[in-house]
């Protein structure tokens, strides 16, 4: 069920914002008809495939491929030495940088492999299985080194080290000693101490997550053909094309104007398909082979043990409450695990932590801390959830404490426009106190819960959403049709929610837009589909697409009727000029006779991308023998701002719900003493299905974001936020213990349950 | 004059001060008077001519994307958050 609670004052206004249109690409991926990046098959194309690391840690003496190279059938084989030398150095990447030596290393490891699964060699054959044949005669030499897996034990000063040269960054004062805390960071506001001094009731904890992956349903897979004259084309599965163009061109020094990058349609991503893996490989393959193209796609157990999952994560938090339940003072150490490379989310984890709350006195620890697991990627609001994960437990305790409803407890501090968040801005207009409200006042909050072992958890989230840069072209047919060109991957519905602002612009229904998703040579330069980023920012270039088209085509009526430009009006789609009118589609037949062809195109990138919020309700029934956890209703509540296309909100709201409970009570990266992963497949990496799932009800509180247009905030990545600490808020009402490990499995649930029996 | 907040692992070179007023038509112009009264700021801040990575400006409530070009007007509040890009080194 989906209910719509706006307080958007031009929610009537829309002819198309706002509806459920038919999906442009609902026929193709239905039908099989879409092309992933599997799909491609080009003449004389061999297959590849990587050698990996058995070792989680361990120093590379030698790699002799001699074996391979005279295997029968096969045509190229690669390692680091193949690639360039390049310095430690930052290159910006669109929304982020990336460490060129860091990104080139993980491709394939030069000196040291830094985990199980890191990549070390690649070989392209005539088909896969003789690649991979090929690739199990590489003869790798090790000296295996003692691997670091938790992130507390590689934060010590005797823990092996992985990278010899580390030593902590805080910025830019570097640390005396090598460490495997690559940074340390902090925000800071007010008197924390004196804070607590005031405080009547404090809370204190300590909350552990395990690693986790994205579980997106497409493995990663490239293909590239690199031609004599040195230009290059790739096939891939990305979440933005532009992105792998650069990353390849800065990790195999190429300039960006001889690669080319086609995006695949895509199995899913969910931060994970930003970074690249394969694309140098086969490129580099593609060129030692003769100029033959190379497909290259990961199995599961490739993807689960060297693709980027996110950060498992120690956090402890004390907060205090005033004897009227007002938020005295909090305190935060996050320490995040970065895997084989500086990058956790903890920046993010620090911003997200106390962010839904007005909160005067608080300090912030952050570490990104290196361990002997893959290097973690971005993951739906990366750092978020571990972080939302202790303080909405916290503060659970602390309402509980002082005898308040949580949800009454959050409306009391929740941050509302005005307020200034703990890292310093002030927020612009947001939601969070009336996402608050509508779950307060749901259908599923006013039932009552009954029967044992039953339990009611809520929490909130926050996410701050990116703008990003976009651009986007169109040219308008003569049937009156619109092709829109953009460089967005569609990962969740994007064509069409982009293509809807079009529509609403130019006053022609959804349908009269013909959305592609553009490659590197087609479109200006646009960011790839993250940061909830699509379809506000594309949109916005939409948006702005259409003022130029809607002028030119007033110019090109003006034409026709033979009269001044400013006796044009254009109402809902027609153009009017005393008592005569006509169409949209009747303007666009006549282009030939008033100039020829109409096109427009346009760049942004926006600042106010306006935050996210929103506060989720669960019902639990916990069965005291065997520890399962039933979820038995559950309601997302979310600020979406002007929700373009209702559906795929709920969508992206009910898939946010669905990770946040595989995170919260089943996933976990399992290695042994030795760093192997012992779980790298789905039947033991166990994400939910939906026999784990109810129907999931979700409230749209629609409290349109200034900064946008339409009003757009990005919902894509808070509804993962609060699925964890909602659901152990759960468990304790059902239970009366408080789960702090992630995932709270049967077994840690039973174990939990034992020690209250003592 | 623009107001400056000064991020806590800095404080230490102003003095304990949180925040500032500082003079400067630009993010550049306000970092280059900062370090004029507070020498070694500006090294903290910045990795040559461009802002570290792991830090984004914020006038005003929103991050900038013309980072250290971005114009300042005299009630402007600058903040040095640290970045939220996530998982990429």
């Amino acid at each position: 069920m989906t209910t719509n609670l706006s307080v958007d004052e031009k929610k009537d206004v829309y002819g198309v914002i706002g509806k459920n249109p038919l999906r442009h690409d609902g026929t193709d991926k239905v039908t099989g008809r879409a092309q992933y990046g599997a799909d491609i098959r080009l003449p004389g194309m061999l297959y590849g495939a990587m050698l990996r690391s058995p070792h989680a840690h361990a120093r590379i003496l030698s790699i002799d491929t001699s074996k391979a190279e005279a295997y029968s059938g096969v045509r190229a084989v690669v390692t680091a030495k193949d690639l360039p030398d390049v310095e430690s150095k930052i290159a910006e990447l669109g929304e982020g940088t990336i460490n060129l030596l860091h990104q080139s290393n993980n491709v394939m490891a030069k000196d040291k492999v830094l985990y199980f699964g890191h990549a070390i060699a690649g070989v392209a054959a005539i088909n896969a299985h003789v690649a991979e044949e090929a690739a199990a005669l590489i003869k790798v030499e090790y000296e295996v080194l003692p691997p670091v897996l938790d992130v507390r034990k590689a934060m010590q000063h005797d823990s092996p080290i992985l990278l010899d040269g580390m030593r902590t960054d805080e910025l830019g004062k570097k640390g005396d000693y090598p460490s495997n805390i690559a940074a340390h960071y902090q925000a800071q506001v007010g008197d924390v101490e004196k804070g607590f001094q005031d405080a009547a009731v404090i809370v204190e904890r300590e909350f552990f997550t395990s690693m986790v992956h994205q579980g997106y349903i497409e493995p990663q897979n490239a293909t590239a053909q690199h031609n004599p004259d040195g230009q290059i084309t790739i096939w891939c599965s990305t979440q933005g094309a532009f992105g792998v163009r650069e990353q390849v061109a800065e990790i195999l020094q190429i300039p960006i104007s001889k690669i080319r990058v086609i995006p695949m349609e895509i199995g899913g991503g969910f931060g994970g398909k930003i970074g690249v893996y394969l694309e140098p490989v086969v490129v580099l393959l593609s060129r030692k082979s003769g100029h033959r193209p190379v497909k290259m796609t990961m199995s599961r157990s490739d993807v689960l043990a060297a693709t980027g999952p996110t950060s498992g994560s120690y956090v402890k938090v004390k907060m205090g409450a005033d004897a009227n339940g007002m938020i005295a003072a909090a305190q935060a150490m996050l320490a995040y695990e970065a895997g084989a490379y500086p990058g956790s989310p903890v920046g993010a984890g620090m911003g997200v932590i106390f962010a839904p709350y007005r909160i005067e006195n608080a300090l912030i620890d952050g570490y990104d801390v290196l361990v002997n697991k893959p290097r973690t990627a971005a993951y739906r609001a990366p750092g978020g959830t571990n972080a939302a994960f202790a303080c909405e437990s916290v503060i659970d305790e602390l309402s509980e404490k002082l005898g308040m409803d949580p949800f009454d407890f959050r409306l009391l501090n929740g941050a509302k426009e005005g307020d200034r968040r703990v890292d310093g801005p002030v927020y612009d207009r947001i939601g969070f106190l009336e996402t608050l409200e509508a779950a307060k006042n749901s259908p599923h909050y006013r039932a009552q819960l009954e029967g044992p072992n039953r339990g009611r958890g809520v929490a909130g989230g926050f996410w701050f959403n990116y703008g990003g840069k976009s651009s986007a072209s169109v040219s308008v047919n003569s049937d009156g049709t619109v092709s829109l060109l953009t460089g967005s991957v569609d990962i969740g519905g994007t064509r069409t929610s982009v293509a809807m602002q079009l529509a609403e612009g130019l006053g022609i229904p959804a349908e009269s837009i013909r959305p592609v998703v553009a490659d590197t040579d087609s479109v200006g330069y646009t960011e790839g589909t993250y940061g909830s980023r699509t379809t506000f920012a594309t949109g916005w270039a939409v948006y702005e697409v259409g003022k130029q088209l809607k002028e030119k085509l007033l110019e090109r009526a003006a034409t026709i009727w033979e009269t001044e430009l400013d006796q044009i009006r254009f109402e809902h789609g027609i153009f009017l000029f005393d008592d005569k009118q006509m169409t949209f589609a009747e303007l666009a037949s006549r282009l030939d006779e008033t100039g020829g062809p109409v096109v427009a195109s346009a760049a942004v990138r926006p600042e106010q991308s306006g935050p996210a919020f929103a506060a989720h309700i669960v019902d639990v029934e916990v069965d005291p023998e065997t520890g399962k956890v039933q979820i038995l209703r559950y309601t997302a509540v979310q600020d979406a701002g002007k929700a373009i296309y209702p559906d795929y909100v709920e969508s992206q709201m009910q898939g946010g719900v669905a990770q946040g409970v595989g995170w919260a009570l089943n996933e976990e990266y399992l290695y042994d003493d030795q760093g192997r992963l012992v779980n790298s497949s789905l039947l033991d990496y166990r994400m939910p299905v939906a026999l784990d799932l109810p129907m999931i009800d979700t409230i749209l509180v629609e409290v349109p974001n200034p900064g946008h247009p339409y009003g757009v905030r990005g919902v894509g990545e808070v509804p993962i936020i609060p699925p964890p600490a909602a659901l152990v808020n759960a468990i304790y009402r059902a239970m009366g213990v408080r789960m702090n490990i992630l995932p709270a499995t049967p077994a840690r649930v039973v174990a939990e349950l034992n020690k209250q029996k003592g | 004059m623009p107001i400056v907040w000064i991020p806590s692992l800095l404080r230490d070179l102003t003095n304990g001060q949180k925040s500032l007023s500082i003079k400067g038509d630009t993010v550049r112009q306000v970092i280059e008077n900062l370090e004029r009264e507070y020498p070694g700021i500006k090294e903290r801040l910045c990795d040559g001519d461009h802002m570290r990575p792991s830090i984004s400006i914020v006038v005003d409530g929103h991050t900038s994307t013309l980072k250290l070009r971005h114009r300042l007007h005299e009630s402007s509040e600058v903040h040095f958050v640290i970045s939220i890009s996530g998982g990429k080194s």
